[in-house]
């Protein structure tokens, strides 16, 4: 059992947990992820870490409230206990001196986005922070983030804060010498970050959050391809050159078992599982 | 003194199994075989012929005492039936139901030469269900060593050098990956060939051995084995990590939605439970033309349990025939009998989309066989311009499984062959000193039996070391 020690609400339907894993805390590295799995009938979801508390024995991660199992989750108070947390999962970060390195962070990636540039500035990076949600209200983390980069910059795709859509990036990338680019967020975000950085020559690491089950190489559900070849995201990744990677691919991969999620969250909350009472 | 009574005439026909009758089991997860009751026991039991030279033991992977059991049967006594198998086998209600006997014990029967031979694998099950219903009895251990052993993996290799060193006094701890005990016996043996309580049984007389379980820890990630024995105070260390990774075909459209690996389907349906969403959080989805390609036991289950969850028509796509398939016959047998078609000499070689990125077809090639080639078996030879079409709403890939790389990636100086798999001895001893493996992650995918007999030399050898250690 992992008992949560601290609960937050950074956006409307976006949360924030700091759970009681000391040895996963020990051992985990920016870059890498947890599966958890709430009770004995829950399944089995992939988090990226967005930080460690090797002191305290704590490890952290946010989710966006968006299916069943998720929204099953954010119902958890401080002091509940989740019954298995499994980590830390896949492969650390590459962190050294890159140069000057751009970092973009979509959605809930944001928060783990955060964990990647303090890693990146002890490394002596001077990093440029690009954050981005659908609108203004799902930001979140915008202080902390600007206080850890050298230049800051805020995207939404509605336009109400910051600049609308990540179009701007290739003045940006026009203006500036990036030596390298991290991106992590939704497939659609990274999709597009990859496109504007190809021409440019920026090697580009992206973070992939497909679907898994064990999310230690042994369903193959998480396959994605690269630069050709069959990979794993679990083993073998989860980042990946961004350039490389059949996002379409991954993208239809994501959507597989939408209507059954669908279904699965629709019965949950008429059967009152919200806590609602069947209202 | 001898007792005065004419031998009867040996039964040559064993006593049949009971089992669910092929049209309601297709539609259910319940055990398929019920099991013998008390008198089909005896009564089978009592073909024995108790051979002074019995050619059944040497089959046995583990050496049980197999004439003895069943004379313990015969007579009556359950209760010193279960021990004397349990001398030997810390998990019988497994073995009983999974072990492939008719190429092992059960080979080489006497009985089997005019007749059927002795069923030692359901007379091994009766007893250990016998003895779950009882109420199962905790041998006795040896005195503390003060030995600590750490043992990765909690499939039946790990289990069974668990139980062992156990028994022998040493502390065991068992490092187990996913949220769930037993391996492959709850990630891939579906409930209707192994139900999981009885898993779970099993596991917890390991427990009541005193053995500690903990659950999510994938080492080589959380902790290295290098780091076990230096800062975790281990003295030495098992590796039954088994034969985890799935292969594909590497033909186009692969990654089509509907396409999954027999490790996804069979994760998601057993270790997951999704035969029971929305109740159970994972979802499988089940098309209505579905193939599963290989012809291992592995798509036997698979395609037993896509029928199980609803699909009409279940066909096994397999590249050799009939005679080359690898899967136990009595599995290939309850298949058919469950509507399951088999198509022999296809292999596929494309899969076809729909608008949605679902599957919708498959293109095969019919193959021919060919000379044999290291397996022995005939080498399927594709026949150039056979090209054909099937619709398909689900593919299921069960052509194999190779060992998971982690621990290797991670343990500096474990020696590996070119196939991942993990260099020993014949006690099970690694390149690294106190470091011991066994079951698949040794010989790639193989049996449940094989590898707990790997394991408990394994155990043997480990027990030896922290004897000799100073």
């Amino acid at each position: 059992m992992y008992k949560i020690v601290a609960k937050k609400e950074l956006a409307p339907k976006i949360k924030l947990f700091e759970v009681y894993a000391p040895e996963i805390a020990e051992k985990a590295k920016p870059g890498q992820f947890i599966i958890l799995i709430i009770d004995e009938k829950g399944e089995r979801i992939p988090l990226t870490i967005a930080g460690y508390d090797r002191k305290k024995g704590t490890v952290t991660f946010v989710f966006n409230e968006v299916g069943k199992t998720t929204k099953q989750l954010g119902l958890l108070k401080e002091g509940d206990s989740i019954t298995n947390i499994t980590g830390p999962l896949g492969n650390p970060s590459e962190i050294k001196n890159f140069g000057n390195v751009l970092c973009i962070g979509g959605g809930v990636m944001i928060a783990p986005m955060l964990l990647q540039v303090k890693a990146l500035r002890e490394a002596g990076n001077a990093v440029t922070t690009v954050i981005g949600a659908r609108i203004k209200d799902l930001l979140f983390f915008e202080e902390e983030m600007k206080a850890l980069s050298h230049k800051f910059y805020v995207a939404t795709d509605d336009g109400s804060k910051g600049y609308e859509g990540l179009g701007f990036l290739k003045e940006l990338i026009e203006k500036n010498r990036f030596d390298r680019c991290i991106a992590m967020g939704p497939v659609v975000m990274m999709k597009t970050v990859c496109e504007i950085t190809k021409p440019f020559g920026i090697p580009t690491i992206v973070t992939l959050t497909p679907i898994m089950v064990d999310g230690m190489g042994m369903c193959g559900v998480c396959r994605v391809t690269v630069g050709g070849q069959m990979k794993f995201a679990c083993v073998d990744g989860p980042e990946f050159d961004g350039h490389l990677v059949d996002f379409d691919g991954l993208i239809n991969r994501q959507r597989m078992f939408l209507p059954e999620e669908r279904l699965s969250s629709l019965l949950w909350e008429k059967l009152g599982g919200c806590g609602c009472g069947g209202k | 003194m001898a007792e005065n009574k004419p031998t009867p005439k040996v039964k040559k026909k064993a006593v049949p199994m009971p089992k669910q009758k092929p049209e309601v089991r297709r539609r259910n997860f319940n055990e398929v075989a019920l099991g013998y009751t008390e008198e089909q026991a005896i009564e089978e039991a009592s073909r024995c012929l108790q051979c002074p030279k019995p050619q059944c033991v040497p089959g046995c992977p583990v050496e049980i005492d197999i004439p003895a059991f069943i004379k313990l049967i015969r007579e009556g006594k359950f209760d010193e039936a279960v021990k004397k198998i349990k001398e030997k086998n810390s998990l019988p209600a497994i073995c009983g139901r999974v072990c492939p006997q008719e190429e092992q014990c059960q080979m080489n029967c006497v009985l089997g030469k005019a007749g059927d031979p002795i069923n030692i694998g359901r007379l091994e099950r009766f007893v250990a269900d016998w003895e779950r219903q009882k109420g199962v009895t905790i041998p006795e251990k040896a005195p503390a060593t003060g030995k600590k052993v750490a043992i990765i993996g909690a499939g039946p290799a790990g289990l069974t050098a668990a139980a062992d060193l156990a028994k022998l006094g040493h502390e065991v701890v068992i490092f187990e990956a996913l949220h769930l005990p037993g391996g492959v016996l709850v990630y891939g043996i579906p409930e209707f060939r192994l139900p999981k309580s009885i898993v779970q049984a099993e596991v917890d007389y390991i427990k009541k051995l005193g053995v500690e379980l903990r659950l999510g820890y994938l080492i080589g990630r959380i902790h290295t084995i290098p780091e076990l024995l230096k800062e975790e105070g281990f003295d030495a260390v098992f590796i039954g990590t088994g034969a985890g990774l799935p292969q594909f075909l590497g033909v186009p459209g692969e990654n089509l939605g509907g396409i999954y690996s027999a490790n996804e389907f069979l994760i998601r349906v057993n270790l997951m439970k999704s035969y029971a969403f929305p109740e159970y959080d994972t979802p499988i989805r089940i098309g209505r033309h579905v193939v599963v390609i290989g012809g291992g036991n592995v798509a036997m289950d698979s395609a037993r349990s896509a029928l199980r969850l609803g699909a009409e028509e279940v066909c096994i796509v397999y590249r050799r025939s009939r005679e080359e398939m690898p899967a136990r016959k009595e599995e290939i047998e309850n298949a058919e009998e469950e509507g399951i078609i088999c198509k022999f000499l296809a292999n596929p070689t494309r899969f076809i989309g729909d608008e949605k990125g679902w599957v919708k077809q498959m293109e095969c090639i019919c193959m021919e066989l060919g000379s044999p080639d290291e397996s022995g078996r005939r080498r399927p030879v594709p026949v150039k311009g056979s090209e054909f079409i099937m619709d398909v709403d689900t593919v299921i890939v069960a052509i194999g499984r190779t060992p998971n790389p982690i621990i290797q990636r991670t343990t500096e100086g474990l020696a590996v062959t070119k196939w991942g798999t993990i260099v020993v001895d014949e006690d099970g001893r690694t390149s690294l000193e106190g470091v011991y493996a066994g079951g698949d992650i040794v010989t790639g995918e193989a049996t449940v039996i094989s590898a707990m007999g790997a394991s408990k030399k394994a155990a043997k050898a480990i027990h030896e070391y922290l004897m000799n250690k100073k």
